[in-house]
């Protein structure tokens, strides 16, 4: 065991942790935001629409993100989709992430009581007012453990991205480890260094979740 | 611009490939019901010292990449003298990563019946052990079944990634194949195919338990 490597390493490693948190930070909005379009359009749109969507949806989920990555990243071009590695790795994200939040939201749309959508119906409320103003701010609510549980989820996803060569944290550590011989002591600093990090952000997305409850439970 | 030849002979070597795939996720899962079993067990046991050693195995290994993980091991296992082949490495990965999720799946089975079954079988006079075997066990592991079968399909897309030590299973022989026709596209498709084809087969074999074991 010899960690002085990492002494000698560590603007490069801090380097890409940064990109780390880049691509999780922008995979994360990116596909939370196509999820929203998703599970929107699913619920409002016309049938061919959704089946298609449900389309998207089996096969983004029923495949590893290695081989969507991989499709992507080397398909591409064939196709005249030419990306560097990294916009391709944050596009890879956000395409695979998008059904998974999808299905969140509807699960959260589900939670809504009826009663309250039939009431602002009543009231005349017109139907982007109403999604706008009860059926998202209600679902979120009921949404949001989920949420942060799927996006703790994606920042163990962003170390595949170093397989197309996105020099996040996990191609750092490789090259690293390839440049000194000390694989060991790297990828078990790697693993102590993202369990830190999950642990981290899931303590933080329960304080965040008891508290915007709390907060509503009060209100109402 | 997409050849469907290439994609259609792309499907010979990767279905052979395509054992391997399933191979280390049906074994990766078998390992993980053993060991899930245990660190279960642990997790609901009386004794502090081993819930607490079950929530720290738990809390790494979901904390972990997978392909940290897989590393790991992958440099771990000849430090410490043990030399297996790439395989059984993958595969014991693949299965103690399985384990963490597999022993929430089923804690979650056993908190999720009513505690007056238990109950009533105490009052009806049954040792411990007979509600165990016959009143709990048999209910929980029917309730974890369409759960069991997700983590199934978890660990399916999961083995892609031992692709990167060397062991050819779909992934890995669909690189080798779009390096030797220089058709990534063709290629990377037909191997998501094979993925798409497995998990929906899974996926309703999960959608026919769930109907017919719901207790």
């Amino acid at each position: 065991m010899d960690l002085s490597i990492l002494l000698q390493y560590w603007p490069i490693l801090l380097k890409g942790f940064g990109l780390t948190i880049l691509c999780w930070f922008l995979g994360t909005v990116f596909s939370m935001i196509l999820g929203l379009i998703i599970s929107l359009a699913q619920r409002y749109g016309p049938r061919p629409l959704c089946w298609l969507i449900q389309v998207y949806i089996e096969i983004i989920r029923g495949t590893p993100f290695l081989v969507q990555l991989f499709v992507l990243y080397y398909g591409g071009p064939l196709l005249g989709l030419r990306l560097d590695a990294l916009p391709a790795g944050i596009l890879g994200l956000s395409v695979y992430g998008s059904p998974y939040f999808a299905e969140i939201f509807r699960a959260g749309y589900l939670a809504v009581p009826l009663g309250q959508l039939e009431a602002a119906r009543a009231i005349g409320m017109s139907e982007p007012a109403i999604i706008r103003r009860i059926l998202l701010p209600l679902s979120l609510v009921s949404a949001l453990p989920a949420l942060v549980n799927f996006s703790i989820i994606l920042t163990k996803e962003t170390v595949i991205l170093s397989i197309i060569t996105v020099p996040e944290l996990m191609y750092r550590v490789q090259r690293m480890s390839t440049e000194t011989f000390r694989y060991l002591e790297a990828n078990l600093v790697l693993a102590l260094f993202f369990w830190a990090l999950v642990e981290t952000i899931s303590r933080l997305g329960r304080r965040l979740e008891t508290r915007i409850t709390r907060h509503l439970i009060e209100r109402t | 611009m997409f050849s469907i030849s290439t994609f259609l002979n792309s499907f010979e070597p990767l279905l052979w490939a395509a054992r391997y795939t399933m191979l280390i996720s049906g074994l990766g899962i078998a390992l993980g019901l053993v060991v899930g079993a245990l660190i279960c067990a642990a997790a609901l046991s009386r004794v502090a010292a081993l819930r607490w050693f079950a929530a720290l195995w738990v809390s790494f290994l979901r904390g972990v990449p997978l392909l940290v993980q897989l590393l790991l091991c992958y440099y771990l296992l000849p430090v410490v003298g043990i030399n297996v082949p790439a395989m059984v490495a993958a595969v014991a990965t693949v299965g103690i990563c399985s384990s963490a999720y597999v022993s929430e799946i089923w804690r979650g089975a056993i908190i999720a019946l009513p505690s007056g079954q238990a109950e009533a079988a105490t009052a009806i006079g049954m040792r411990p052990r007979d509600i165990w075997a016959r009143i709990i066990l048999p209910q929980a592991f029917r309730i974890s079944l369409p759960a069991l079968v997700n983590e199934l399909i978890l660990l399916v897309k999961a083995s892609s990634l031992v692709s990167i030590v060397g062991i050819m299973e779909v992934t890995r022989a669909s690189q080798a194949q779009a390096a030797t026709t220089f058709r990534p596209l063709e290629v990377y498709i037909a191997a998501a195919c094979i993925y798409l084809i497995i998990n929906l087969c899974l996926a309703a074999l999960g959608r026919y338990l769930e109907h017919r074991m719901t207790v």
